[in-house]
C-alpha cells in the first residue's frame, strides 16, 4: 500500500511540474531565430534577445487561462490528496483529488487543442517547441492519475 | 501651512472660515510657491465617429484666482510641432475655428472648480495625436503642462489579459460556488434530518429506545457503506411501521 501511495504522489508530482515548465517556458513554438510562448514572442538576434508581448488575439488569452487554471487544479487536487489522506475513512475513495485531477486534465486538453487549432500558419522551419509537447504529454498524464485516484481505495 | 495654522491657533486668531492656505496669507508669513500640478488622463480610446471628453484638472496651493488660464495645445502623430486648438481667459472660452478641430470643438469645463475639460466631437483618424493641458492659476504659474494621447480606433481592442483573466475568475468563482452550495444542501438535510428525528421521538412513546438506537448511525457520518446500510434499514423499519 505504501509503494502505491509514493508511486502515485511521485506521479502526481512529475504531472504538477510538467504542466508548470509547459505553461511557464518560452518553447511553443521555435524556428531558428524566433521563440513563442503562451506570453511572449522573443526574437534572437546578434547575441541580443527582443521580447515583446504576445498578440493580444481572444484564443491566445483563453489558451493562457486554461493553462493557469489546469496548473491551479492540479496543485489543488494534490492539496486535496494529503488532507484526504489522512481524514478518509478506511475504504473510502479519494473522489475530490480525482475530480480537480481530471478537470485539470480536461483543461490542459483544451489548451492544447486551441493552440494547435488557432496558432499561426507553419512555415519552413517552424515548429512546435518542447514546451507545447510538454503539455501534450501532460494531458494523458494527468488523465490516467485521476482514474487511478477513482480506482484507489483507502486501505490501513 | 500646518506651522502657519498653529501659529494662527496659538495667537487666537483662527476663525473657522480660515483655511489654512489663507491663515499664512492673514499672518503675512513668507510662503514658499509651489509649483501647480496638471492632471490629464494619460492615453485616451476612442472610436470612429465618437465623441470623447479630453479632462483637464489642476491642484494649486492658492485659491482659484480670476485670472486662471487653460489652454490646449495639440500634436499630430509623427508631427513636431504642435498647434494651440483652445485658450481660456479672462473668463471666456475661445475654442478652434480656423485649425483642424473647428467646429468640432466644445468647452465644457468649469474654470471655478479647476475643470478645464474640452469636448472633441466626430473623431477620425486624423485625430490620432497628443493633447497637451496648460493651466496657470496666478500667482502660481511654474507647473509642467500635462499631455493625454488620443488614439482612434475602428473597433476598441480588447486589453490583453482581460479574457485570460475573466476565464480564471468565472472558473474559480464557480468552484466557490459549487462548494457553498454543496456545503449547504448537507446542512439543510441534516437539519431536515434532525426535525424528522425529534418529530418522531416525540410522537411515538413506545419504542422509544428502539428509535433512538435507530437514529444514532444515521446521523454520524461514518463509513459510508454503514451509512447506505443504516438508512435503508430505516426505511425498512418505516415502510413496517406504515403497514402496521
Amino acid at each position: 500500500m505504501l509503494l502505491i501511495l509514493l508511486g502515485v504522489l511521485i506521479l502526481h508530482l512529475v504531472i504538477l511540474v510538467l504542466l508548470l515548465i509547459s505553461t511557464s517556458v518560452n518553447a511553443w513554438t521555435v524556428s531558428s531565430s524566433i521563440t513563442t510562448d503562451l506570453w511572449y514572442n522573443c526574437l534572437t538576434s546578434g547575441g541580443g534577445y527582443h521580447c515583446k508581448v504576445a498578440s493580444n488575439e481572444d484564443w491566445i488569452q483563453a489558451v493562457q487561462a486554461l493553462m493557469v487554471l489546469s496548473v491551479l487544479f492540479c496543485l489543488l487536487s494534490l492539496v486535496f490528496f494529503l488532507c484526504q489522506l489522512f481524514t478518509l475513512v478506511k475504504g473510502g475513495r479519494f473522489f475530490f483529488t480525482a475530480i480537480f485531477q481530471i478537470l485539470a486534465s480536461l483543461f490542459v486538453m483544451c489548451g492544447a487543442i486551441i493552440y494547435t487549432v488557432m496558432s499561426p500558419d507553419r512555415a519552413v522551419g517552424v515548429e512546435f517547441g518542447y514546451a507545447y509537447i510538454l503539455a501534450w504529454v501532460a494531458f494523458p498524464l494527468c488523465l490516467v492519475s485521476g482514474l487511478i485516484y477513482i480506482i484507489l481505495r483507502k486501505r490501513e | 501651512r500646518v506651522l502657519c495654522w498653529l501659529t494662527s491657533v496659538i495667537q487666537g486668531r483662527w476663525s473657522s472660515e480660515l483655511l489654512w492656505v489663507s491663515a499664512c496669507e492673514y499672518l503675512k508669513l513668507p510662503q514658499q510657491s509651489e509649483a501647480i500640478v496638471i492632471y490629464t488622463g494619460w492615453e485616451r480610446h476612442a472610436l470612429v465617429g465618437s465623441d470623447i471628453r479630453l479632462s483637464c484638472s489642476f491642484f494649486s496651493w492658492r485659491w482659484t484666482s480670476e485670472d486662471v488660464t487653460f489652454s490646449w495645445s495639440y500634436r499630430p502623430d509623427g508631427a513636431r510641432d504642435s498647434i494651440s486648438i483652445f485658450h481660456y481667459t479672462g473668463g471666456a472660452p475661445y475654442v478652434d475655428n480656423k485649425g483642424p478641430f473647428r467646429d468640432r470643438l466644445e468647452f465644457v469645463g468649469n474654470p471655478a472648480r479647476r475643470d478645464g475639460s474640452i469636448l472633441l466631437k466626430n473623431l477620425d483618424y486624423g485625430d490620432n495625436g497628443t493633447f497637451t493641458c496648460d493651466a496657470k492659476n496666478p500667482p502660481d504659474i511654474v507647473g509642467r503642462a500635462s499631455s493625454v494621447r488620443l488614439l482612434v480606433f475602428e473597433k476598441v481592442p480588447i486589453q490583453a489579459g482581460v479574457i485570460t483573466g475573466a476565464i480564471i475568475g468565472a472558473v474559480l468563482g464557480l468552484l466557490v460556488l459549487i462548494v457553498v452550495i454543496y456545503y449547504l444542501m448537507r446542512f439543510l438535510v441534516a437539519r431536515r434530518v434532525f426535525n424528522l428525528s425529534v418529530s418522531k421521538h416525540g410522537r411515538k412513546g413506545k419504542g422509544k429506545e428502539g428509535s433512538q438506537q435507530r437514529q444514532v448511525p444515521a446521523l454520524s457520518i461514518g463509513d459510508p457503506s454503514k451509512l447506505k446500510a443504516a438508512a435503508s434499514e430505516k426505511k425498512k423499519q418505516e415502510s413496517r411501521k406504515d403497514k402496521k
